[in-house]
């Protein structure tokens, strides 16, 4: 049960044009920012939405859409779990896990019995008479997970599945998902704006913005080598496109970085804010990267404080809340910051 | 609460209550059994039910799937389409009984043909009343019932079809019990409107006690020659009025609402 599907599709004033492949049991995370197209490529692979030019092809043999064919969406082996559960309010939990069935010609009896057993899986047993404005947020979304399941589709589409719940509930349905969507075995497709999620998840990420690809792999490598601003950010990376020469790289926006292996050519440098040092004095010693900088903006962040610096090479220093204090820093203080070669990644472009 | 809007209101509520109160206060209560109990009086008033419910259901069947037509579909022109089934909303009443005759009256584009070749003639009948009632009233049901489609959140019809349900299906199972308290409140508007509707019917239908007088000709004509019958007769308009209201509010709007 595989997925492939190159969907190119105009949306007001956002071309998308992604083209991708998901094998069976493979869950594949569309990671990016909103307004990317993320929704709008779903949409169509669900056949809600009949793409200008592309194609999508199941299994390597059923083509859902192609220059000649739309399949419509009711027609195609589907689940889809969206954001904010859409169960059927006027049906209670156990009709809407067994409405793809029923739906799909069975009768209401056995929709009913071949439902029970989905709700047992995602821990609703008990809870199949209530109506959905009964349930808890998690319990809504593990009810919807099920209904989308039911009928073992060989394509499962997740629109930002988690987005919805608070951060706890979001941890354990989080679990639960991994451990479903292991047991599934069709070919799952996530899309989310958080990275967290396409981490735990996915089993490759690619990274949509402005409705193109511009990265994809696997979780750990979008993660440790990000390749634009948006993913840096996610990941907590400060990104500095540059020139590579020996062990030097000339940054495109200025100035200069030390890293600690040969670089050539244009080359992302990777800086991550805890392994940024500040000081209110040029550190003497060692280190070779040395900037004066202004701090323009201090977030407290967790334990650290994330302190945002303008200068030659701009950068993001997490420093703890006790050394923040002891500096006496405050926006638009002068201090100079420091990273060391070897805490630098560099990767080429 | 400013006064600029207390004040208005306040008006506004003297102005829409004073009338029912009077009606209440000059109605001659030792009178209402006898005055009841005169024929034509019940004839009158159940004709005025059942072509009002007639009406209502065709309303109902005729009117639910054009108020999806409507909110739905993308067909070209549905701001026309809408602009046109909306007319008779504003239309005076007897310019549309005039129109029905002209249409299905014994020589009308329709009725013509009708009359000449099945021998059937629908004006002066209590079909006429029907269809003049039915005219004056369906539009209020679609815009009601387009109303809440277009409120209703069009992604539950997303999720059906992504769970296997064609067009059809997803209308009966997911579509139309959400907007069922749109439904309910278009079709007590609608019914409101058919049971006191006048002008149209009696262009159209006339004035045949029996046949074609509904509660409203009976209270005109009552006006005219014992007006303390048409008291009597407006105060049982009133009733049926509020006691649908009152039932349908507790049944399904107050409930709908909620949900």
């Amino acid at each position: 049960m595989s997925l492939r599907a190159h969907v190119v599709v105009q949306r007001g004033s956002l071309a998308v044009d992604v083209e991708f492949a998901v094998a069976d049991g493979e869950v594949l995370a569309v990671l990016g920012p909103n307004g990317a197209g993320k929704s709008t490529l779903l949409r169509v692979l669900a056949g809600l939405l009949p793409p200008d030019v592309g194609q999508v092809v199941v299994d390597g043999e059923q083509t859902w859409d192609s220059a000649e064919r739309h399949v419509p969406a009711h027609q195609r082996s589907l689940g889809m779990v969206f954001q904010d559960h859409l169960l059927f309010p006027h049906l209670s939990v156990t009709e809407n896990v067994a409405f793809g069935l029923r739906s799909r010609g069975a009768r209401r009896a056995a929709a009913r019995a071949a439902a029970a057993p989905w709700l047992e899986r995602v821990g609703l047993t008990g809870l199949g008479d209530r109506r959905p404005g009964e349930l808890s947020g998690g319990q809504a979304q593990r009810a919807a997970l099920a209904r989308a399941l039911v009928g073992d589709p060989r394509v499962l589409l997740l629109d930002e599945p988690l987005s919805a719940l608070d951060a706890r509930t979001r941890l354990t349905v989080r679990a639960e998902l991994h451990r479903h969507l292991a047991d599934y075995a069709g070919s799952a497709v996530l899309v989310t704006h958080d990275p967290i999620d396409a981490m735990a998840l996915a089993d490759r990420v690619v990274v949509v913005e402005d409705g193109r690809v511009v990265q994809a792999g696997t979780p750990a490598e979008v993660a440790r080598r990000p390749r634009t601003d948006y993913v840096a950010r996610l990941v907590g990376l400060v990104l500095l496109p540059g020139t590579g020469s020996g062990q030097q790289v000339a940054l495109d926006g200025g100035g200069a970085v030390a890293v600690a292996e040969d670089a050539a050519g244009p080359v992302f440098v990777a800086v991550r804010p805890e392994s940024v040092a500040l000081y209110l004095e040029r550190p003497a010693g060692s280190p070779r990267n040395v900037w004066p900088a202004r701090l323009v903006a201090a977030t407290p962040h967790g334990s650290v404080v994330r302190c945002d610096l303008a200068g030659e090479v701009p950068l993001t220093a997490d420093v703890t809340a006790t050394s923040f204090a002891e500096l006496g820093l405050a926006p638009g203080a002068a201090v100079w910051a420091s990273v060391k070669a070897s805490e630098v990644a560099v990767y080429t472009r | 609460m400013p006064a600029p809007l207390l004040v208005p209101a306040l008006l506004a509520v003297a102005f829409l209550v004073l009338p029912l109160l009077g009606l209440v206060i000059r109605a001659p209560w030792s009178q209402i059994g006898p005055q009841l109990a005169r024929p034509g009086v019940g004839e009158a008033l159940r004709l005025s039910l059942v072509s009002a419910t007639l009406a209502t259901l065709i309303s109902l069947v005729l009117g639910v799937p054009l108020a999806w037509v409507l909110a739905r579909s993308r067909i070209r022109g549905r701001s026309v389409l809408r602009a046109l089934v909306t007319v008779p909303l504003v239309l005076p009443p007897v310019v549309g009984g005039v129109a029905l005759f002209l249409v299905i009256g014994r020589t009308g584009i329709l009725g013509g043909p009708l009359y000449a070749h099945l021998g059937v003639t629908v004006p002066f009948t209590t079909t006429a009343v029907v269809i003049a009632e039915t005219f004056v009233a369906m539009p209020f049901l679609v815009i009601s019932v387009e109303g809440a489609l277009r409120a209703a959140d069009a992604r539950f019809e997303d999720a059906a079809a992504t769970l296997g349900a064609d067009r059809w299906t997803t209308f009966r199972r997911v579509t139309l019990p959400l907007v069922a308290p749109g439904i309910a409140a278009g079709a007590v508007l609608c019914w409101a409107r058919a049971l006191g509707e006048f002008g149209a019917t009696i262009t159209f239908a006339g004035n045949f006690p029996g046949r074609t007088q509904t509660m409203p000709l009976a209270v005109y004509l009552a006006l005219q020659r014992d007006p303390e019958a048409a008291i009597v007769l407006s105060l049982v308009l009133l009733a049926v009025s509020l006691a649908t209201l009152l039932l349908l509010r507790d049944r399904w709007l107050g409930r709908g609402v909620a949900a």
